[in-house]
Order: C-alpha cells, then sequence, then structure tokens
C-alpha cells in the first residue's frame, strides 16, 4: 500500500545507483514492500557463511563495516545510500562477508524477489550490477559520484590506504580546475587564487594547458619587483605544464613531482599536454592520500565547506591517531597533535555555523570546551561538553543577545553531533540556556557556586573549570579565570569542598590490590578506568593547581608538571602522577580503538599479564595524591 | 421467568469479536518476539469531546523490523471541522486522499492492531481520541497494553539534580536528540516513522539496565 513513508523510502532511493535509473512509478511500488531495520551499535545483520537472507539493504542512515576471516579486518565501509549483502542473492550462495553496524543504523531491507525483476528488465540497473560485482566493489560509480558531493575539498580516504597497495592506487585529483588565459593579469591571478583558496592557477589556451602558475611564482616574479603587477600570465608562467592521465598512481604522482622538483601536475585526458586539461593534483593532494600528515589534515579541516567532509576528515584523525600508538609517538605529542585536530574541526563546525547565522553575532564571543576536551584529553570522540560566555549586554538587550547565541549554539551543538560528538546526556551544552551567558551572568553563577560549594556546585564547577577557548575573543575567558582566582581567594572553604570532591571517587583496587569491578549494570565485571583511575588524577590536579592561581594551563598531565615546579619539594610525586596521566590516557584511547568506543570501561580478563601490572603500577601513584590533597586542604577534619 | 444468570448480551459487530479474541492467549515478554503497533492520528483539535480524527498512521514492528507492506494509513471523513487544526496537518476536508467513515476506519483500526503492544508519543491523547471513536459507535474501549515514549524517553535522562528534566518532551524534542529527520511531520503516518524510531532508539539506551522484558517497558512508562 502506497502511503507517506514508502514515498519517502522512495525519495531517498532515487538519490542512490541503480535505483536512480528506475522510473518513479517503478521505485514508488517497490518501496511499498521494503522493511526497514534498526541495528545497534555492534549488531551483526549478517555473518560469513550464513545463508543468504531475502533482502539486500542499503544504508539509509549509519554505516555498516563489512568483515572478511578470522581476523574480521574491515573490507569496506557502507555509507549512506550504499548497497550491501545483494552480490550472495544473485550469485544463490552463502554470504561471504560478516556486516556489522558500525554506529547506530537504520537500513531499508529490499526484497529480492520484487527487486529481481527490475534487474532483469532494466538494462541501466543490470549493468550497474554487473559492474559492480565484477569490480567488486559496492558502487563502481562512487568515486565519481563522491567527487560531486565534496568538490571543494578532494576526497579524504575514509580508510587510510595501504601502504601496500599505495603503488597501484590512482590518486585523487581536484577535478574543479581554476584557469585563466594567457592574457590574465598578475593581479587578477592572485585574486582569484585566495578566493578560490587555491596554490597554484592554470594557463588554458583552448582547454589545453600551456603553463602553470604557483604561490612561488608570483612570489619571485611580481613581489620582487622584477615584474609589474599587470604583467600578463603568458610572460611568469612555468611551461611546459608536467602532464600525465587519470590513472596515474600515488607513487607515480610522488617520484613525477620529487623528479621535477614541482608541487603540482596537471592532469589531462590522454595524460599529454595536447589534450583537454581535466584536474589538477598537487602536493597537497598526494599528502592526502597518504593520510599521515598532521599538517595537511589541518588544512583540509579549514578549507571544508560542508559538515559532512569534516566527519570523513575526523575518520582519518582517527587513522593517525591509531598510527602514532602502533609506533609507540610519546603519548604527550600524541595527545597534543590529536587534540589541535580536533580543535580545528570544532572551530571549523563553528565558522560554519556562524555563516549559515543571518546576522553577525550582536557582540564579542567565546566558546568555551569544557571536560575533558577543554583539558586537551579528549583523543576518542566521547560527549560534548561545551559553553557559550558572550560580552555583557544592555538589561534591555539580554534576552535577544541570548537568543542569538542560543540559535547560533543550537547549530554547534548539531554540526558537532553530526561529526560523531555525542550530546551531553546531562545537557552540559551551550544550547542550554544554563551554559549560554553573558559575562556578568557568568560571574554571578560562578560566585554562586564557590560560595555555596554543595555536592551539586562542586560538581558543576569541576566540570567548568577546566574550561579553554576555542574559539572567540581572549579577553573574555581571562576575566572569567580572574574571577574565579578572586572568588575562590576570598572563600578559600571552596578548595576544601573541591578537594573532597576529588577523593570521593571509589578507590581502585581493593583490600587484597585486586582490581575493583562494577558490580551491576550494563558494565558489570568490568574496570571503570575513567572513575576509578583518570578522574581522581584530574581532580586533584585542579584543585592543586587553583590553589596556585595558574591559569591556561588545562591538561591534567601539565598541570602536574607545572605543580613539580612550583614546589620541588613535591617534584617526584608529581611527575609520577603526570606519568600515570599520560599512561592511563594511552591505555584508555588503546582501548577505546580496539573496541570503536570511549574506552572507559575495560574488561580486565582480556588484558594481558603486562597490562595489568602497567595499570596497578599507577594506582599507588593515585593513592599518594589522594593523601597529599586530603592533607593540605584538611579535608580529614570536616567531611569525611 | 426472568434469566438472572443470562449474561448481558449486546450485539457487538463480528470484528469486534474476532479483535477480542486475541486477547485470551498470554502475553509474550521477550521483546523481540512481540509485535508493536506504533501509531499516531491527527485530529480536529484538542477537545476530546468536540473534537474529531482525521487521519490515523500505524506501523508494525517486530523484532526492530518495520515492514512498510503492514502499514495503515486512514482518513476519516468529517462533519466537525477546524480551519485552524486543517493548516498544521494538510489534511483539507474530504480532500486528496480517500476517505473513509469513522465506523469503516475503527474496523480497519482493530484488524490491524490485534493484541499488538500500542506504542505512541502522548499514548493519552492518542488512545482517548480512539476510545471515544469507538464509544459513539457504540463499542467498549481498546484492549491493547500502551507505552508512552514521552514517558520512556524520561527514563533515559540522568537523575542528577544539576540537570532539571522536562515535564513534557515534544516529538519535535526527541527527534532533534535522535537525528531523525523531521521530513513528514504532522503527517499521522510520518510521526509514527519517527515515534517508531525515536522507540526503538530509547530501548537501545534502556538496555544498560539488563535485560528488557515487555513488563519492564509496561512498568516505564
Amino acid at each position: 500500500m502506497k502511503n507517506t513513508i514508502s514515498h519517502r523510502v522512495a525519495d531517498f532511493l532515487k538519490n542512490f545507483p541503480p535505483f536512480n535509473v528506475l522510473g518513479q512509478t517503478d521505485l514508488e511500488t517497490l518501496a511499498q514492500e521494503i522493511t526497514i531495520v534498526y541495528k545497534e551499535k555492534d549488531n551483526v545483520i549478517f555473518a560469513e557463511n550464513d545463508e543468504p537472507h531475502p533482502f539486500f539493504y542499503v544504508v539509509n542512515k549509519g554505516a555498516v563495516a563489512l568483515k572478511k576471516g578470522s581476523d574480521k579486518s574491515i573490507m569496506d565501509m557502507c555509507d549512506e545510500g550504499d548497497i550491501f549483502g545483494l552480490r550472495p542473492l544473485m550469485a544463490q550462495e552463502n554470504y561471504k562477508m560478516t556486516a556489522k553496524a558500525h554506529e547506530e543504523s537504520i537500513l531499508y531491507a529490499i526484497p529480492i524477489d520484487i527487486f529481481k525483476p527490475y534487474a532483469q528488465k532494466n538494462i541501466a540497473v543490470g549493468n550497474f550490477l554487473i559492474e559492480s560485482f565484477a569490480s567488486n566493489t559496492r558502487n563502481p560509480y562512487s568515486k565519481s559520484h563522491r567527487g560531486k558531493l565534496y568538490d571543494e575539498v578532494t576526497l579524504i580516504n575514509p580508510v587510510a590506504p595501504d601502504t601496500h597497495v599505495l603503488d597501484l592506487q590512482s590518486v585523487q585529483y581536484s577535478k574543479k580546475l581554476v584557469t585563466c588565459t594567457p592574457n590574465t593579469s598578475a593581479k587578477t591571478i592572485a585574486m582569484r587564487m585566495t578566493e578560490k583558496k587555491v596554490g597554484a592557477m592554470l594557463v588554458v589556451k583552448d582547454k589545453m594547458p600551456i603553463g602553470i602558475i604557483t604561490d612561488k611564482d608570483l612570489r619571485n616574479n611580481i613581489v620582487t619587483g622584477k615584474y609589474p603587477i599587470t604583467t600578463k600570465a603568458k610572460e611568469i608562467m612555468v611551461s611546459p605544464v608536467i602532464t600525465y592521465n587519470k590513472h596515474l598512481t600515488i607513487t607515480q604522482a610522488q617520484m613525477a613531482m620529487m623528479k621535477s622538483n614541482i608541487s603540482h601536475l596537471c592532469i589531462t585526458k590522454d595524460g599529454t599536454p595536447n589534450s583537454k586539461a581535466i584536474g589538477i593534483l598537487s602536493k597537497h593532494d598526494v599528502m592526502v592520500a597518504l593520510g599521515n600528515n598532521p599538517a595537511v589534515l589541518i588544512k583540509a579541516i579549514n578549507r571544508a565547506k560542508k559538515i559532512k567532509s569534516i566527519k570523513q576528515i575526523r575518520k582519518s584523525i582517527t587513522h593517525l591517531l591509531q598510527d602514532y600508538l602502533d609506533q609507540n609517538i610519546p603519548i604527550k605529542l600524541t595527545t597534543k597533535i590529536i587534540s589541535e585536530l580536533n580543535d580545528a574541526c570544532v572551530k571549523q563546525i563553528i565558522k560554519l555555523s556562524l555563516e549559515e547565522m543571518p546576522t553577525k553575532p550582536p557582540v564579542k564571543f567565546a566558546w568555551l570546551a569544557l571536560g575533558s576536551q577543554g583539558r586537551s584529553e579528549q583523543l576518542l570522540q566521547t560527549d560534548q561538553d561545551n559553553a557559550v560566555v558572550f560580552e555583557n549586554v544592555p538589561e534591555e538587550k539580554l534576552i535577544e543577545t541570548t537568543d542569538y547565541f542560543l540559535k547560533l549554539s543550537k547549530l554547534i551543538n548539531k554540526g558537532l553531533f553530526d561529526i560523531g560528538y555525542d550530546y551531553c546526556p546531562a545537557e552540559m551544552m551551550a544550547s542550554n540556556p544554563n551554559w549560554c551567558l553573558s559575562l556578568d551572568e557568568w560571574k554571578k553563577t560562578i560566585s554562586h557556586w564557590i560560595i555555596n560549594p554543595g555536592t551539586d556546585e562542586v560538581l558543576l564547577s569541576s566540570i567548568f573549570f577546566d574550561y579553554n577557548i576555542t574559539y572567540g575573543d581572549v579577553n573574555l575567558v581571562n576575566e572569567l579565570s580572574e574571577h574565579i582566582f578572586e572568588a575562590t581567594k576570598k572563600y578559600p572553604i571552596f578548595y576544601l569542598h573541591l578537594a573532597s570532591g576529588a577523593l570521593q571517587n571509589p578507590s581502585p583496587t581493593g583490600f587484597f590490590r585486586q582490581l575493583l569491578v562494577e558490580e551491576d549494570g550494563e558494565h558489570k565485571d568490568s574496570f571503570d578506568l575513567k572513575r576509578r583511575a583518570l578522574m581522581p588524577l584530574t581532580d586533584a590536579a585542579r584543585v592543586l593547581i587553583l590553589s596556585h592561581s595558574v591559569k591556561s594551563i588545562n591538561s591534567t598531565a601539565e598541570r602536574f608538571e607545572k605543580l613539580a615546579e612550583l614546589e620541588p619539594n613535591n617534584e617526584e610525586i608529581f611527575m609520577a602522577c603526570s606519568y600515570a596521566t599520560r599512561a592511563l590516557l594511552k591505555f584508555r584511547t588503546k582501548q577505546g580503538l580496539l573496541h570503536n568506543d570511549s574506552g572507559r570501561y575495560i574488561a580486565i580478563d582480556k588484558l594481558t599479564k603486562e597490562e595489568r601490572i602497567k595499570l596497578k603500577r599507577t594506582f599507588k601513584t593515585i593513592k599518594e595524591i589522594q593523601e597529599l590533597v586530603s592533607i593540605r586542604f584538611k579535608v580529614s577534619n570536616l567531611l569525611r | 421467568m426472568i434469566d438472572f444468570f443470562k449474561k448481558k448480551v449486546t450485539n457487538y459487530p463480528d470484528y469486534w469479536l474476532e479483535y477480542e479474541k486475541n486477547f485470551t492467549k498470554k502475553p509474550i515478554e521477550d521483546l523481540s518476539l512481540v509485535r508493536f503497533v506504533v501509531l499516531d492520528t491527527e485530529t480536529t483539535g484538542f477537545d476530546y469531546l468536540n473534537d474529531r480524527i482525521l487521519c490515523i498512521g500505524a506501523l508494525s514492528l517486530i523484532d526492530k523490523n518495520i515492514a512498510l507492506n503492514q502499514s495503515l494509513e486512514l482518513f476519516l471523513k468529517q462533519e466537525h471541522y477546524n480551519a485552524e487544526t486543517a493548516k498544521i496537518h494538510g489534511i483539507l476536508k474530504n480532500g486528496g486522499a480517500y476517505c473513509i467513515s469513522e465506523s469503516a476506519a475503527i474496523e480497519e483500526l482493530l484488524g490491524f492492531l490485534k493484541n499488538a503492544v500500542i506504542v505512541a508519543h502522548h499514548a493519552i491523547f492518542d488512545i482517548t481520541m480512539i476510545n471515544r471513536a469507538l464509544e459513539r459507535n457504540g463499542l467498549p474501549r481498546l484492549r491493547n497494553k500502551v507505552l508512552d515514549t514521552s514517558h520512556l524517553y524520561k527514563k533515559t535522562l540522568l537523575n542528577s539534580n544539576v540537570f532539571k528534566k522536562k515535564e513534557h518532551y515534544s516529538l519535535d524534542e526527541l527527534a532533534e536528540k535522535f537525528d531523525i529527520s523531521k521530513k513528514d511531520r504532522h503527517t499521522a503516518l510520518g510521526d509514527a516513522y519517527i515515534t517508531a524510531i525515536a522507540f526503538l532508539k530509547i530501548r537501545n539506551r534502556l538496555k544498560g539496565k539488563g535485560q528488557l522484558k515487555l513488563k519492564d517497558l509496561l512498568k516505564m512508562g
């Protein structure tokens, strides 16, 4: 029966091959027979060697990983609009791969009996299927299709290419050519290059590339005064252009660039300079294809015009992280780089959201990252915690201004959600009116927390006080920090409460030095690394650093280093804490990558003996620092 | 002689008796086997007495699967009509879609519902509207068990003093929270679909509290 939902399904399918070639009526008929399937993360849709289902699947929302073999390596990742599980149905054999929901997903299950006649009747559909089976990809058009989706950024490979296949893989070049004629002036060229954010411009005559002008050429020829700014392109261009055809592999491209010491290659139709130019390949594109260079990723993030492309880049960041951990690069450096990259993603989302707003912000504001993100300790994506502070406005303008920033925050929160940061379950997000305040309102709130330090207030301040500015006006944030220091100095009792809060987390080990595991709930029998090990350190560092009035050091490990510097007599213990924090963070990240989650809960029985010893070693340090905090702030006298 | 033991017989139509028969069996507890019907009604207004159902949309959900060829979308012929609400729902009086009478709609709905567990957002409203329609047609109330996604959603939220739960969460808020497209919002079946996906996502989030059984869900909302 035709209805609203089948209509919606048809509407979705018509954007993707092979459904795009089906007529509207056929598509509607097909859509009526579809089953909508919901899969939780890690649910198996079908397993290797299972008998084929009477359906094949299209991903509507989420992502599905296709895995193969005993090591369960990911063969393919299906995104929105991708088809999977069709080939075995056509060939009437068992599934050759396991399909598992990589994220919470909604799938459309299409009955093969209903679909088959279309495949037989419609040549275009048939061809698509044959081609996709023959090339063994799920979608032979996906590459060109993607090119259309992200034409402002060259594709960032969602799965970093295996180094072994680089020799064979052809590169993704930018198809959006920025060209000029031989008579264009240098000034126009420079302006267009700035506007299009490219580093080189191709000079074409009758669509054939006759020369290229790069940033370097402009610098050497124009800025030095050698030629006037009105010089025509043909005077300063580098010629001839090095051309290749589009089947150039990554390795070939690298070698060509090194050989001629150039940074751009031109892709032409037949690979010679005498055919139409169809694209340009920069060193940047090659680096992106290699996918292991943070500088390139940052550049890609800053160029991203759509949130969807940032999501792709985030996948590369995860791969980079995995590489760093595999190569045992110091966690200190790893944390820095990954935090910078995450930060850049958030910044870009804020920029894009600002563009989406109908007007510019009425006053200055700052976007604050809170919690682990504020401490720059967020390697894996977890929940988002953030807040907005904006400049004071006259009272009659307050509602209007708050409204603006709430709207903006809603866009940003949604953007962050789209690239993988879950909404904060406790609504500690800038789109919540309690977390989007003017400077004076924040001061009032903070004073309230400090003067009335109940359990909730201490909890709120422990989350808020690790703020770090991601975007906006630094002065606002500095003023806020000053206010916190002043207020805590006036009410030193607050330290005591903060310190006792820091000591409230349960101890990691029991009486017999065994690891204590959760006793019930979803994570029964696993070890809560965050609450039992990382949080005591973080909390201790916070209260200690606050009592020294040190601002703008947010990372726990760095805070301990600073403390070691401030209190030479305690250097040993603080350095041990700094080390333990990093070790635990690394531990958590590795676990998280392994299980595609936040890494918070660890199944103890899955750890190796060595890992268990390493973990336990940090606990001694935790105990020592807790004692230090308890003595220094005289917590035992009061609350415990 | 008057037979005191004779049961009071009312002449219910066959489709009602057929519907009632479904409830003789013991309800299933395993959530993967339970048949849920997620439904939504569009009405002429919010007055239980005077307003009428314009449209009923219902989807059948078994083991996280929604088969589209087993869904229901009924448009009802109108006597009572309120121009204001029609603006929201875009269902013009007897216009566009094929409309049937209230009694015919009831017959179809009961045949579709059987003994399924009904899921709806702010279910009390939809159920009351349907029960009023049943009453007008001389029938007793619905016998199905009912779950309300607005109650269930609240159970997924943190219990913390730091954060105040709202009294009510609208379907729009749920759609935003769970990233469900609001494309067909304010059509009965479109809202039923949003409710169904939200229901599945809520169940996933409630799972933390051990293996969920039907009775646990019924207790919660």
